[in-house]
């Protein structure tokens, strides 16, 4: 078959296995919904958690979007696409792509002509990906009874174990923000944007939480994330202008 | 008691399932496109390639397994490593349903929020990208993804979602907060760490809270 990046074949495989990757989350989806029903939690809590799910995701979905638009100039459509709906993330598939094609003795943004470059590319983006999906169905079990191990011998310290994981988590994402801080003593003040649009983003957090403390507006807790993310996003756009 | 049992457990039967389906499908993508237009890959750049980022890949991704899998619950990882963008979307998003709901991690309610908000997470990521891929082929969306005003708001992503996230987090668990704050702050001010390593730092700032949270406990403070 003649190659090209943007074949139709390609289309169609790659929406196959999207197919089947949105058929397994409509399972547990399903599942665990019908479980929760089951064990007396209210169909109104669930349906705010799939609102609020829903509206957090847009943003950062789109943004996985962009990532696909960057990729798709040197490797077509239909394997970014792919790529980024299954595993992956924009950081990790642009350096496996990127380093591939310098191996190839090209560059990212410049379409791929070879069938066999193209795929070399899948081949080592794939590999690279495929450590956690291989391991999951190994260890989950495993690794989930563990957890429940420490929360028999002490309830309370299971609580503080896995509230200690997300701060840590937490922690490391706000530590990120200042990664260039440093420069800005040397009058690069571009590196204060992050640190910026994370005050922003807090402060809108802050007083999603007043409102509804003072105003008794509660709906507003159940949005007050994907209000602070987007709140946030927007902000970057001036405070770029302004430092960048 | 053994119907409690039953959903957990068919939880892990079912994930293993779809697990290594979705790995044998995923592994013999490459392998079809290389029967179909006949191709090759060019051994010697690919191995070099591989050199490069496998090593460092595979050990993110064996050292992610332990760290994400106790916080996303068994259904929140099944799904959760098919469908990636872990950290920067489906574990906040599941931490958030988790807090609003009002459920504990560790419990079955937790389980279950978990996997219902990275479920539906999931599904509209993969719809908002399908109808995104539509569009940039009939329209100029592709050109108006990537316009320069836009660009901040999609480089601010990171900063944007965990500056609310950790008012949350941060304000519910101060005392246990403050020592890997401090510790995270002064290792990427300080330290020639880059913005790229902070898919690296984010296991050790799980392992030095636990340790941090264990003294504490022992000491009585929280």
């Amino acid at each position: 078959m003649e190659f090209s990046v943007n074949h139709p074949i390609l289309f169609i495989m790659v929406a196959a296995l999207i197919l089947v990757v949105l058929a397994q989350s409509v399972y547990f989806l399903v599942r665990a919904y019908r479980r929760a029903l089951q064990i007396g939690m209210q169909k109104s809590s669930l349906k705010k958690t799939i609102i609020s799910s829903a509206l957090f995701t847009i943003a950062p979905a789109i943004s996985i979007l962009v990532g696909v638009v960057a990729l798709s100039k040197s490797l077509g459509l239909p394997i970014p696409w792919l790529r980024l709906s299954i595993i992956g993330s924009l950081s990790y598939e642009t350096i496996a792509a990127g380093n591939t094609l310098n191996e190839l003795g090209t560059e990212m943004g410049k379409q791929i002509t070879s069938a066999s470059a193209f795929v070399t590319v899948a081949w080592v983006m794939t590999l690279g990906i495929i450590v956690g999906l291989f391991l999951t169905p190994l260890l989950a079990k495993k690794i989930q009874k563990g957890m429940k191990k420490i929360e028999n011998m002490d309830k309370k310290w299971s609580e503080i174990f896995t509230n200690a994981m997300f701060l840590g988590m937490i922690s490391a994402f706000l530590g990120y923000v200042f990664w260039d801080f440093s420069s800005v003593f040397s009058g690069k003040t571009s590196a204060l944007i992050p640190v910026l649009v994370m005050a922003v983003s807090a402060v809108i957090m802050l007083v999603c939480g007043l409102c509804a403390k003072v105003f008794k507006i509660k709906w507003i807790t159940d949005y007050a994330l994907p209000i602070s993310l987007v709140g946030g996003m927007a902000a970057a756009i001036p405070i770029t202008n302004w430092l960048g | 008691m053994k119907n409690e049992m039953t959903y957990l457990e068919s939880v892990h039967r079912d994930g293993r399932i779809w697990g290594y389906t979705l790995f044998v499908l995923i592994l013999a993508f490459p392998l079809i496109l290389c029967l179909i237009f006949g191709a090759v890959p060019e051994w010697s750049a690919m191995a070099r390639a591989l050199l490069s980022v496998l090593p460092m890949y595979w050990a993110v991704g064996i050292i992610e397994i332990f760290t994400y899998i106790p916080m996303l619950g068994a259904g929140g990882s099944y799904l959760s490593f098919v469908t990636g963008n872990i950290s920067n979307l489906k574990l906040p998003c599941a931490l958030d349903a988790m807090e609003k709901a009002n459920v504990k991690a560790n419990s079955e309610e937790g389980e279950i929020i978990s996997t219902i908000a990275i479920a539906v997470s999931s599904i509209v990521t993969t719809f908002i990208i399908i109808v995104g891929v539509v569009l940039i082929q009939v329209s100029n969306l592709g050109a108006v993804l990537e316009a320069e005003v836009l660009k901040p708001a999609f480089d601010q992503l990171l900063p944007a979602l965990f500056g609310g996230l950790a008012v949350v987090f941060v304000s519910k668990n101060f005392k246990l907060a403050i020592a890997p704050l401090i510790l995270m702050l002064a290792l990427f001010i300080f330290t020639p760490l880059t913005s790229g390593e902070v898919g690296i730092m984010a296991p050790v700032g799980v392992l030095f809270t636990l340790g941090i949270a264990r003294i504490l406990y022992k000491k009585g403070v929280i």
